[in-house]
């Protein structure tokens, strides 16, 4: 079954090539892989050890002085998570995404890229083979580079299409050179992620310990650009305010974390010293995405690149959990990728809508739209409060356990990382400063013209939103629905690492 | 069956349609395609029926391997590149008539048209000959009877100034590394006192072969095949001669005669690795030559504006990864590897796939457009989507796009070097990597992104009409390119 929701985006994908409907197909396959994925959470066995279930293999490649290949896939606690977190946004991406009549231009390929988008970050999360996990990422590049170029808007589109397409074709070869690296020092004959990292964990193989801090330095850096880790962020910004809003929303909330997820899926647990060597550049660095790019978000003054900059800043907080490198912090991260992503999804979904209806998502030209929207405004403040991390929503409960576990390492005393927990704290503060900015300057204000204000989100258009919403306030009021998939996961990282 | 006897039938192959074409009256000489065509899938299938020939005793076999995988696959690549070209040149027959027609009366208005699918065959006879030859004497014979028979098809487009240019160029430059290649196998020959590659082998693993003579010898041999597949500094004359030469010309010159100068390269040079005292001195300069290729074919395409000038920078920024992969040879023994056998075998027959695929679309779409500027490609997605994705699926191949075929080819190369701990060359590989990404995109982006300039009186909108054997032809590749991307054993079984 598990093969059968990879590969359902990329068929329905080649089915539109073949001339399906585009919209339809493209719903059908979204609805069924988020109903598939919801069933393998269900039958998903939670057992303390960890590991990987669902698995299945299909041999490709096997040559002398040459790592085995094989189609593999298989799904433990962590991508488990990633994969719910990639099917609800995928299929609310395609559901807010615009009618067939709508769309200038090819509606093929608007929703062949969607679907190879979505599918291209559903496989890389489900893969047990670094060759596939890597391949998958790919997937998204070219689909992403028409999108943008072809469908964005803004008068830039090509130039930043350009952008964002050579700073990531650029990241994944540096993290291909050290992926390679990694795979060669421990001398792998298998691209298979378990036995990989269990070479990397048995002392005759491991690496040594200065090599470590190159390769990790490597995959930092690879994976960085992909997360948009500061200094590695300025692509960023630009591509999710003038892509089409789908595709903002499938690569701020579900691709951007493909690198996070090989960080913790492959450079921790293989590469443990390499990343003491460089946690405290990596600390510097979150910071950098806290505070520096949060008073940025705040100098803002247009919606989307406000957003575009918060869920930089954002990763920041991720950083942090990963860096803190024990199980609260860990934890907490991956829960946060979920709730980030989802709400993150949500608020570009919604600066979609108010894009479409009033052609401008400037702060100057919009405001007092409480009035006469108000579900709107009700939506939008829900989703301003996640995105500040209010409790009651997943992304609280994930931010508490990335503090909790940053402060927690060392000795007890106030050491590197208490600091950075201290300053990152502020973060917090900056988030709910830009957010509410937005929400006033949006809602509040000189009233809105009765006349010039559209009517108020239909159904239609709230299903998708709600779904997300809902998502968020189920996770956050019960985060153990997805902590109990999360934990075992981690500990399985760590145990070995450690053990 | 012995493998020569498949030369045999494409020789004859190609004397037919001589004939044919002298002696049958035929309404439409592109039906002379079509016997080409049939002929060379016979030919195809045959090769998987080759078996080793019972007695080796006679003295043929001192000039030809009896049994090599490696070989036949090379043969496969000669074949299918060969057809490929037909299928190209059925398409593009239109121009060369054009630019061929005889003002005479009563001449055949299609006059000249049956040797333009003649020729590439004796080429692809010579091609899968030199994939079998253990000689420098058949080596150089064979090379030769594909280098003459591609001066013909450089120049063919008679009335056209550029391909008679590129005509001339390519005789010049030939001729030259023709020259160096002579001189090379005479000094080879004074040194080892052999024409026989094993016997050389072993004459230049004995510690006392005069090690100067041995290494000019070389020198002159690396000049000289440099020149063929496209090795900076040797590789001036390809953008232009790309340019002018007629579209499935230049995709044979591409890929046919790419291949078949690196399987020599592999031969010749695995003699002189195997020399304790030469090794080391070889490797540097294949690895100079690859860093010089890299750096020149990559970063040399990225301001071209021209479709095909692009694709000949592409292939020498490819003929850079080859040379990578052929300086990355095991020189210190030990354990499993990669060799660059197979990894040159992979890389030219994933090259082959996508690069066969850009040319295909560019002789289809000639026929509407005036040059190959971008300019006249831009909307191309408009006017046929099809041909477009055709295009942006070689192109994703090309730079080496994960999933396609064309990532496996660097990663293998990528791997070897690691290996051997060839950092700078490694390095330089994935710089040249990086700017492939942009300039490959380019293309894909003047056919999506940009308008075509309705001012522009060589512009059209209408659609456009692809042929239903170059659409087969297209889509065959393109499954072809994703199939061996997520599986390559699709082609590293073939090797054996």
């Amino acid at each position: 079954m598990l093969e059968l929701i990879v590969f359902l985006p990329i068929i329905a994908a080649v089915a539109i090539v073949l001339g399906s409907p585009a919209r339809i197909t493209a719903f059908g396959a979204a609805a069924i892989t988020l109903v598939l994925s919801l069933v393998l959470a269900v039958q998903f066995k939670i057992t303390e050890e960890g590991g990987f279930q669902f698995e299945s293999a299909r041999d490709l490649l096997n040559i002398p002085g040459f790592p085995k290949l094989a189609l593999s896939f298989g799904l433990d606690g962590i991508s488990l998570v990633l994969l719910l977190l990639a099917t609800i946004v995928m299929m609310a991406a395609v559901w807010v995404a615009p009618q067939e009549s709508k769309i200038k231009g090819s509606s093929k390929i608007y929703y062949l890229s969607l679907l190879l988008i979505g599918g291209g970050a559903i496989g890389a999360f489900c893969s047990t083979d670094i060759f596939f996990i890597y391949a998958f990422h790919e997937l998204a590049l070219i689909p992403t580079f028409l999108m943008i170029g072809l469908f964005g808007h803004g008068e830039n589109r090509v130039r930043t299409a350009w952008t964002i397409t050579i700073y990531l074709g650029v990241g994944s070869l540096i993290l291909l050179a050290g992926l390679i690296l990694a795979l060669v020092g421990v001398g792998a004959d298998t691209f298979n992620i378990e036995e990989v990292v269990a070479l990397a964990k048995a002392p005759e193989t491991a690496i040594a310990a200065g090599k470590q801090t190159w390769i990790f330095g490597l995959l930092l850096v690879g994976f960085g650009i992909l997360v948009s880790l500061f200094p590695f962020h300025s692509w960023a910004a630009p591509a999710y305010a003038s892509a089409p809003t789908p595709v903002t929303m499938l690569h701020a909330g579900v691709l951007k974390k493909f690198g996070l997820y090989g960080l913790i899926r492959i450079a921790m647990p293989m590469l443990p010293e390499g990343m003491q060597a460089l946690t405290n550049v990596l600390l510097v660095l979150l910071l950098g995405n806290i505070i520096y790019l949060g008073l940025v978000t705040i100098a803002q003054k247009k919606l989307d690149r406000m957003l575009g900059y918060s869920s930089v800043m954002h990763m920041g907080y991720v950083f942090l959990g990963i860096a803190a490198a024990n199980h609260i912090g860990v934890g907490g991260a991956v829960l946060l990728m979920f709730a980030h992503g989802i709400s993150i999804a949500l608020l570009f979904a919604l600066c979609g809508w108010i894009c479409e209806r009033f052609g401008t998502v400037d702060f100057d030209e919009l405001g007092g739209m409480a009035q006469h929207l108000p579900k709107l405004g009700l939506l939008f403040g829900f989703a301003a409060f996640a995105s500040a991390g209010l409790p009651g929503f997943a992304n609280f409960a994930a931010e508490v356990a990335v503090f909790f576990g940053a402060f927690q390492v060392g000795s007890g005393s106030l050491g590197w990382f208490q600091w950075t927990t201290i300053i990152a704290l502020w973060g917090v503060v900056i988030s709910a400063v830009y957010m509410l900015r937005a929400y006033r300057s949006l809602f509040y204000g000189e009233k809105l013209e009765k006349a010039a204000a559209p009517a108020d989100m239909s159904w239609a258009c709230r299903i998708p939103i709600l779904l997300l919403l809902v998502t968020l306030l189920l996770v956050g009021f019960v985060p153990e629905i997805l902590n109990q998939f999360i934990r075992p996961a981690v500990e399985g990282i760590f145990l070995t690492t450690h053990g | 069956m012995p493998a020569y006897i498949l030369e045999i039938i494409v020789v004859a192959l190609g004397l037919l349609i001589l004939m044919v074409d002298a002696f049958v009256k035929l309404e439409d000489k592109r039906t002379l395609a079509w016997i080409g065509m049939l002929g060379l899938v016979v030919v195809f299938g045959l090769l998987f029926r080759v078996e080793a020939p019972a007695s080796t005793d006679s003295p043929f076999w001192q000039f030809y391997a009896p049994d090599d995988r490696v070989a036949l696959f090379f043969k496969g690549i000669a074949v299918l590149c060969t057809l490929v070209v037909l299928i190209m040149a059925y398409d593009y027959s239109p121009v060369v008539v054009d630019q061929t027609a005889d003002p005479e009366p009563g001449a055949h208005p299609q006059a000249g048209l049956g040797e333009f699918f003649a020729l590439p065959l004796f080429a692809c006879a010579g091609l899968m000959w030199m994939a079998s030859a253990t000689n420098l004497v058949s080596i150089f014979v064979s090379l030769e009877t594909v280098t003459i028979a591609f001066y013909i098809m450089v120049a063919y487009l008679r009335r056209n100034v550029g391909s008679l240019e590129a005509g001339v160029k390519y005789l010049i430059l030939g001729a030259l590394s023709t020259g160096f290649l002579v001189y090379g196998f005479a000094w080879l020959y004074g040194v080892t006192g052999s024409m026989q590659l094993s016997e050389i082998s072993a004459a230049l693993a004995s510690p006392d072969v005069n090690q100067l003579g041995a290494l000019f010898a070389f020198g002159l041999i690396l000049v000289a095949l440099a020149f063929k597949v496209g090795g900076a500094p040797f590789h001036f004359w390809i953008p232009d001669v790309y340019q002018g030469a007629p579209t499935p010309i230049t995709a044979f010159l591409s890929v046919g005669s790419k291949a078949a100068g690196f399987l020599i390269l592999l031969r010749l040079v695995d003699p002189f690795l195997g020399s304790e005292a030469l090794s080391d001195k070889v490797a540097t300069a294949l690895a100079a030559i690859a860093i010089l290729t890299l750096l020149i074919g990559n970063f040399a395409a990225i301001p071209q504006m021209n479709f095909k000038r692009l694709l000949a920078y592409s292939s020498v920024a490819h003929a850079g990864f080859l040379f990578t992969a052929l300086a990355c040879a095991p020189t210190k023994g030990g354990g499993e590897s990669l060799t660059p056998t197979t990894v040159i075998a992979f890389y030219l027959g994933a090259y082959l796939v996508m690069t066969l695929l850009a040319f295909l679309v560019m002789s289809t779409v000639r026929k509407t457009i005036v040059d190959e500027t971008f300019d006249a490609y831009s909307g191309l997605a408009k006017r046929s989507p099809f041909l477009a994705g055709a295009t942006l699926v070689s192109m994703a191949s090309l730079a080496g796009i994960p999933l396609t075929a064309g990532f496996w080819g660097k990663l293998f190369v990528f791997k070897l070097a690691v290996d051997q701990g060839q950092w700078v060359l490694l390095t330089v590989a994935i710089l040249g990597a990086c700017a492939g990404f942009y300039y490959y995109l380019k293309i894909a982006a003047s056919m999506y992104l940009s308008e075509p300039d309705g001012r522009k009186q060589s512009v059209d909108n209408s659609p456009i009409i692809v042929g239903k054997i170059a659409r087969t032809a297209m889509i065959v590749m393109i499954i072809a390119v994703i199939a061996i991307g997520i599986n390559p054993s699709l082609i590293t079984g073939l090797l054996g």
